[in-house]
């Protein structure tokens, strides 16, 4: 079956469906990664938006189950050049297309990925539509294509409930906005006991529960749209308890302190961005996944200080807040996919939290 | 961290000449770092031992110096040059282990020189077997684990813990020979007490064997503030146990997922930044295919062939990065020269795929053994970039020059299903063209897996090709099915084989669909960011990304494709010169070529490079999109030759001498009429297609004749018969490849060799020196040690050369190069051949001669005349300096291959020597060549009765040294008569202790062994010369080329060599 991607100038990509059929109206936007496609697929921040990969030979080491970053795949819809005939790993349990069927993923394969991307970039991150429909009428669908916004994400992609994972370190409550699996386990591999709380959940809530420590989730969508959210992070911000933040969580303390957030032409989403530590002037290449960006200028240098910025663009890559343990990064610790470089800031979250706790040591 | 301001002086180490697993990369690395130095303001002084190189070039470097590549030389240029910096890394292995001789003799720190990029502890760390395992342990990095044995039974008792099966490595025996893989404890007593045998030292290692699992390597970087990535990684098709340099490689990896790269990725990251390397590095690692286990099995902390071809799939240009972070820059402030605007400091991101294939040389060694092991055996390589792994390797297949244009190119359908299934297990150069006939012939995927251990996903994309060959054949060419076809790369010349239809015919159907390649650029970052890279590959069925709209004049010029036996180094230098003259007039350039490991690809060389294979069919693409005003041919060598009818079909002009007149120049018949116009003769010759012919044209010549095929480089296939069944045989190997053309047998003259490279503009010719070759004729000139300016010629003999060169030229209308070789037979001089294109010895003649040919023949292309830009027609006045050109061969490396010489082409390198006195240069010349002698004064020499006369003057020579001559009993008896003091050895065949083990004692420093002539060699001669070969044993085969050494060993022992700086011979 054919399907074709229309963009909301006009422009339409063509290739094979490879999932549902049917109408299917996104944010497009493409990622650089060149494995990880599974850890993409289940990201929740991508939630409201359709994945363009760059890297054109995709599904080669078929779905590794374990290695998914959510219970599901939340992209809107997956955009490749060319999908594997057969998976070849030896964990792979399934093909990706069959996940994607399963999932109900809208998809188009054979499309010029590449052309896509230049696309994007020029002109910046736009809505699109994924049509198995030969004979749509353009105008019409331009106009509903235009009007589509990413809404209320952070709602669709939270948990419903208060989860605790065991642990016998410190005690951590993890803010779910939208959070990839590896977070949660990278905090459990130092010994923390997470607790995983709903963003809809108070900041009173949280501090009745005396955490330890605090991390403020990544998540999907527009970051001025989580209103509560942000007044939650005002008064976590008062209480003095350590706050690790990534991603939204970063944006939404900035926006919760008195910074700006805007839009980026593209967004940084891949596995190859360098950050610099502003502190040590050593850079790290990190996991990225963002369409929008902290701006500074109008924060007071009394209470936030960039900390890390992108050594490519400039753009701020993490805050740190003055008299506060509270450290906020735009970029991914977690990975997954992408390198783990900065994984040592989960131990840098154990220091601001005491210095080491492990279960060893509690256990004595 | 900015630039260290105390480094303003820097030693550049060379690799020194082209052998088999040190090549081209290293001229590529090495000349992107002197620009790189250079930029900064730097003063470089060079040292390499090979003049093919364009490092070597005066404009690259500010002082240059061809020299032997010793610890003496190094310590003597240092104290001349006064640098205050040496930079060992971007030199190989060669430029490496001399910079830490030199730093562990405490010579650097006497001199107050420091060694740059990496410190000579880190080079330790990384190279020291015991310190790297000690490092690794440290680290929690894992190793295959091994031991050194001296002894069979700690070697049994080891394998014992480690489990069977286990690899013995010997130690110090070349070429990996005495080694293996042993499955049982039987095998391994068998092949233990061998090794322990052939090593100098006695050692064996024993290691675990981990053949069969996934090898997959990363280029990594790292700068003195700690800052690291990894520039991309790599995954071999062939699993461990083919050396990474014969294997077909994939970039980036395609069977990992996420976790398995990220795993690997930053264990090499916790390995780079341990040993503290700043600079490039290259991590090898084993993977199981069935778990996460891994085992590092090497790093190498300098840049590599491996680093080389990364930094060609992706863009990222590793040497330069690497030789900034030597000055002492960071990551992040050296710019991103291909986007222009972003930093080192990040990772490149591929949107396309990767294939490199290795180039074996066993067309030229057809009695070698083909298994492909871990001592690495190819010559060159070509890589190939496509958005599908199908395509990329279809590309790489069409790319190799040996006459290979689909998974079809070999035939395994005659053999019995038994036969095949047992040639299916065999692991040599040919195994990708069994796995797809074992899919035409049904075979599951996991099967062929089983016996092949290659991951399902290549076998699947190998069985797709062979599916689509399939529907080509049974199929109507539709226009999905073209469309197909094309985007996997199929040749239309394929498509229309299977299709039985004219190639013509599928040119149509592609214009009426509308079936065209586009280009894409390498831009290092996915199409992130805008980038201003001019690197460019085709693919089918996408945007196109050029737009070659210029108000310049364009020219293309076709590169040469792999490095291989006859076609070497020296047609990328002219290549280049090429680009960089026709630049300076005001061209717009354009390159084509498929070789990572060369200067012309790089990203900077050309306006637009076009990373293709160098087919008619790919060249057409680009000619149609770019529409060059014109193409140069006479620099790419045989490869671009080739194409030059092509061309002229597609209505590009040649510029340069035309296509008729090379045609000319290799056609017997219109070569005749033209020698004879000019009145100049040649040996006696005839055109032939057939055995019988061959035979009878032989009779009426007498032997010995010359066999050989017309249309060919270095002189392969060419041989020398003295009967009709060496006839009868050779005509069988010519034939062995479909002959378009006749084969040609000729009188063979014995006399002296000379050659001459000449620049001519239609009317006058300019020679920059004439060349004279030592041994006489009959071994090819590739083979040959070459002298400038030519020794033993009468003056009324040169006066002919250049009478003769000024007819041929003028005759066959050359404008550009021309490339002329004579035999001399007292004052008579015959042509033997002519090349109107650029040769072998251009290089090297242009440096000597401070004549810088390539782009004089470049502006006289463009209408410049010789007496415009100068220079006085004719025969340039001698340089002040004598210089000798000796061949480098690397048949350590290639098991079964007899080390003798003869007309077809064996050597993979060369080096030079120069100096004021013959002497010093030719002793210059062997001892860059490796041959550092004496050692332990003991020597072999054993040849035909007719060299007994001759022999004796040599012998004389080698015992007034103070040689000990061992000889078997013909040869001894006659030195005796002569009055030299000889002892007798036993033959091979008789008992020991005889010959072999004399070898096998290690106390040789050379053999001298002259074969008898004729396809009948004798087996003994042969063993000899293999075996002593592989014990490290100097063979010399040319009484002509004995003479010689012992000659240069008269300037032996001398302290100080004369040390010349290129760059003041005079142009």
């Amino acid at each position: 079956m054919n399907a074709f991607l229309i963009l909301e100038n006009g422009r339409v990509f063509s290739g094979r469906s490879i999932g549902e059929g049917g109408e299917w109206i996104s944010e497009i936007v493409f990622n650089t990664s060149m494995t990880g496609y599974l850890e993409v697929l289940t990201d929740p921040s991508y939630a409201g938006q359709t994945v363009c990969m760059t890297y054109p030979l995709i599904g080669n080491y078929g779905i590794c189950e374990e290695d998914a970053e959510s219970e599901r795949p939340w992209v809107s819809g997956f955009l490749v050049r060319e999908l594997s005939r057969i998976p070849s790993n030896f964990r792979s349990r399934e093909t990706i297309q069959s996940y994607l069927k399963r999932h109900g993923i809208p998809g188009i394969e054979g499309i010029d990925t590449r052309a896509l991307t230049r696309q994007l970039r020029d002109a910046g991150t736009m809505n699109g539509m994924i049509t198995t429909d030969e004979n749509y009428n353009l105008p019409e669908v331009l106009e509903k294509i235009r009007a589509y916004r990413v809404e209320k994400a952070v709602e669709r992609v939270t948990c419903r409930k208060k989860t605790v994972l065991p642990g016998d370190g410190y005690r951590v409550a993890l803010m779910d906005l939208g959070a990839k699996r590896n977070i949660a386990r990278s905090l459990q591999n130092l010994g923390c006991q997470v607790t995983i709380w709903p963003a809809s959940t108070s900041a009173e809530e949280i501090l009745a529960d005396q955490p330890d420590g605090i991390l403020v989730s990544n998540g999907p969508g527009d970051p001025k749209e989580c209103t509560y959210v942000i007044e939650q992070l005002k008064q976590l911000y008062a209480s003095n308890v350590p706050i690790l933040a990534i991603c939204l969580g970063h944006q939404l303390m900035a926006l919760a302190m008195g910074g700006d957030t805007h839009r980026l032409k593209y967004g940084h989403r891949g596995g190859n961005h360098p950050v610099k530590d502003l502190l040590t002037g050593k850079v790290s290449i990190t996991s990225q996944n963002h369409g929008y960006v902290v701006d500074t200028s109008q924060m007071d240098p009394k209470i936030a200080v960039p900390a890390f910025v992108n050594v490519n663009d400039g753009t701020n890559e993490g805050i740190r807040y003055v008299g506060k343990n509270i450290l906020t990064v735009q970029f991914h610790p977690e990975a997954c996919p992408g390198p783990r470089d900065s994984a040592y800031l989960f131990a840098t979250f154990m220091e601001m939290m005491g210095g080491k706790k492990h279960a060893e040591e509690s256990a004595n | 961290m900015p630039k260290n301001p105390q480094i303003k002086k820097v030693l550049m180490l060379g690799s020194g000449p082209i052998v088999i697993g040190q090549a081209a990369e290293f001229d590529y690395a090495g000349t992107q770092a002197c620009r790189a130095l250079k930029e900064e303001g730097i003063e470089v002084v060079l040292l390499n031992s090979n003049p093919a190189t364009i490092m070597t070039d005066p404009d690259i470097a500010d002082k240059v110096y061809i020299e032997p590549l010793t610890v003496s030389v190094v310590e003597q240029l240092i104290d001349k040059e006064k640098p205050d910096s040496v930079l060992p890394t971007l030199g190989g292995q060669a430029g490496l282990n001399l910079a830490m001789e030199l730093e562990e003799s405490g010579f650097l720190k006497s001199r107050g020189v420091r060694l740059i990029g990496t410190t000579a502890a880190t080079i330790k760390k990384a190279e020291d077997r015991q310190e790297f395992k000690t490092t690794m342990e440290k680290i929690h990095e894992p190793v295959a684990p091994s031991l050194v044995v001296t002894d069979v039974e700690s070697g049994r008792a080891f394998a014992e813990q480690i489990g069977y099966p286990v690899v013995l490595r010997p130690a110090y025996t070349l070429g990996g020979s005495g080694g293996g893989i042993a499955s049982d404890e039987e095998e391994l007593m068998e092949i233990l007490a061998n090794g322990l045998r052939l090593s100098r030292v006695g050692e064996v290692l024993v290691e675990r064997c981990i053949a069969g699992w996934k090898e997959i390597e990363y280029e990594v970087m790292r700068d003195s503030a700690g800052n690291c990535i990894t520039v991309c990684n790599m995954e071999n098709i062939d699993p461990v146990g083919v050396h990474t340099g014969d294997s077909m490689v994939v970039a980036p990896s395609q069977t990992l997922s996420d976790k398995e790269y990220q795993m690997l990725r930053s264990s090499a990251l916790n390995i780079i930044a341990e040993l503290g390397i700043t600079g490039g590095c290259n991590v090898q690692y084993a993977l199981n295919p069935d778990s996460f286990e891994y085992c590092v099995i090497e790093v190498n902390p300098r840049v590599s062939r491996s680093s080389a071809l990364a930094s060609k799939a992706t863009g990222y240009p590793i040497a330069k990065v690497a030789a900034k972070i030597a000055l002492g820059y960071t990551l992040d402030e050296i710019k991103n020269a291909v986007t222009g605007k972003t930093y080192a400091s990040f990772e490149p991101m591929l949107d396309y795929c990767v294939v490199k294939m290795p180039r074996l040389p066993f067309d030229k060694f057809i009695h070698a053994k083909r298994t492909l092991t871990t001592q690495m055996k190819a010559t060159g390589e070509v890589m190939s970039i496509c958005m599908n792994f199908e395509g990329a390797l279809m590309k790489a297949i069409r790319s190799l020059e040996q006459h290979t244009d689909s998974l079809l190119s070999y035939d395994f359908s005659k053999l019995s299903e038994e036969e095949f299934s047992e040639q299916l297990k065999k692991v040599d150069d040919l195994r990708l063209w069994r796995i797809a006939e074992a899919v035409r012939r049904g075979w599951s995927l996991e099967d062929i897996h089983e016996e092949t251990k290659i991951d399902l996903w290549f076998l699947d994309k190998i069985a797709s090709l062979v599916e689509m060959e399939k529907r080509l054949k049974t199929e109507k060419l539709d226009e999905e099915l073209l469309r197909e076809a094309k985007r996997m790369e199929f040749p239309d010349s394929v498509i229309a084989r299977l299709g039985n239809i004219s190639e013509k015919e599928v040119g149509a159907l592609r214009n009426q669909w509308g079936i065209h390649a586009s280009y894409r650029m390498v831009d290092t970052c996915a199409a992130e960011f805008e980038a201003e890279s001019a690197y460019y590959y085709s693919v089918y069925g996408g945007e196109n990304e050029v737009s070659p709209d210029s108000k310049k004049k364009k020219v293309l010029i076709l590169g040469s494709g792999p490095i291989r036996i006859g076609q070497g180094i020296e047609f990328d230098f002219c290549s280049v010169h090429c680009a960089w003259a026709f630049e300076k007039e005001g061209y717009e350039t354009i390159i084509v070529n498929n070789n990572p490991e060369t200067v012309s690809t790089d990203f900077d060389i050309a306006s637009r490079l076009y990373f293709e294979p160098l087919t008619r069919e790919d060249v057409e693409n680009i000619v149609r999109l770019e529409k060059p005003d014109g193409a140069v041919v006479q620099f790419g060598g045989q490869t671009a030759i080739k194409l030059t009818k092509d061309l002229m079909e597609m209505g590009v002009p040649i510029l340069g001498t035309s296509a008729d007149d090379v045609d000319a120049a290799e056609d017997r018949e219109r070569f005749d009429e033209i020698l004879e116009q000019c009145r100049i003769p040649r040996p006696k010759g005839e055109t032939v297609f057939s055995v019988e012919e061959a035979k009878a044209a032989a009779a009426r010549l007498g032997y010995p004749v010359l066999v050989r095929p017309s249309y060919v480089l270095g002189g392969q296939g060419m041989q020398i018969a003295i009967n009709d069944e060496d006839v009868e045989q050779y005509i069988g190997v010519i034939n062995r490849i479909a002959q378009e053309h006749p084969i040609l047998v000729d009188k063979y003259l014995r006399g002296k060799e000379i050659e001459v490279d000449a620049v001519c503009d239609g009317e006058d010719i300019l020679i920059p020196g004439i060349m004279e070759h030592i041994e006489r004729a009959g071994i090819h000139s590739g083979d040959s040690i070459s002298v400038y300016p030519a020794r033993s010629i009468s003056e009324g003999v040169q006066e002919t050369i250049v009478e003769y060169t000024k007819r041929l030229a003028r005759a066959l209308h050359v404008i550009g190069l021309i490339n002329i070789q004579f035999i001399v037979c007292g004052e008579e001089v015959y042509v033997i051949e002519v090349n109107p294109r650029s040769s072998r010895t251009v290089p090297y003649i242009s440096k000597v001669t401070g004549i810088p040919i390539v782009p004089l023949a470049a502006k006289v292309i463009l209408g410049e005349t010789i007496k415009d830009m100068g220079y006085q027609p004719g025969l340039q006045p001698k340089s002040r300096y004598c210089a000798v050109k000796m061949p480098v061969f690397s048949f350590e490396k290639i098991r079964g291959a007899d080390v003798d010489m003869g007309p077809e082409m064996k050597s993979t390198g060369e080096c030079l020597g120069i100096a004021e006195h013959f002497t010093e240069a030719l002793y210059k010349a062997f001892m860059g060549a490796g041959m550092r002698l004496p050692r332990y004064k003991n020597m072999v020499i054993t040849v035909r009765d007719e060299d007994q006369e001759e022999v004796k003057g040599i012998a004389r020579s080698f015992a007034d040294m103070g040689y000990t001559i061992y000889a078997t009993s013909g040869t001894a008896r006659a030195l005796s008569q002569a009055g030299l003091s000889v002892k007798v050895v036993r033959k091979m065949e008789q008992e020991s202790p005889n010959l072999l083990d004399l070898i096998l004692d290690h106390h040789l420093d050379l053999i001298i062994d002259i074969p008898h002539r004729g396809a009948e060699h004798s087996k003994d001669g042969f063993l000899i010369r293999r075996n002593a070969i592989e014990t490290g044993v100097h063979v010399i085969t040319s009484l002509d080329t004995a003479a010689a050494l012992a000659k240069s060993m008269k300037s032996a022992g001398k302290q100080n060599l004369s040390l010349v700086d290129i760059g003041t011979i005079l142009r």
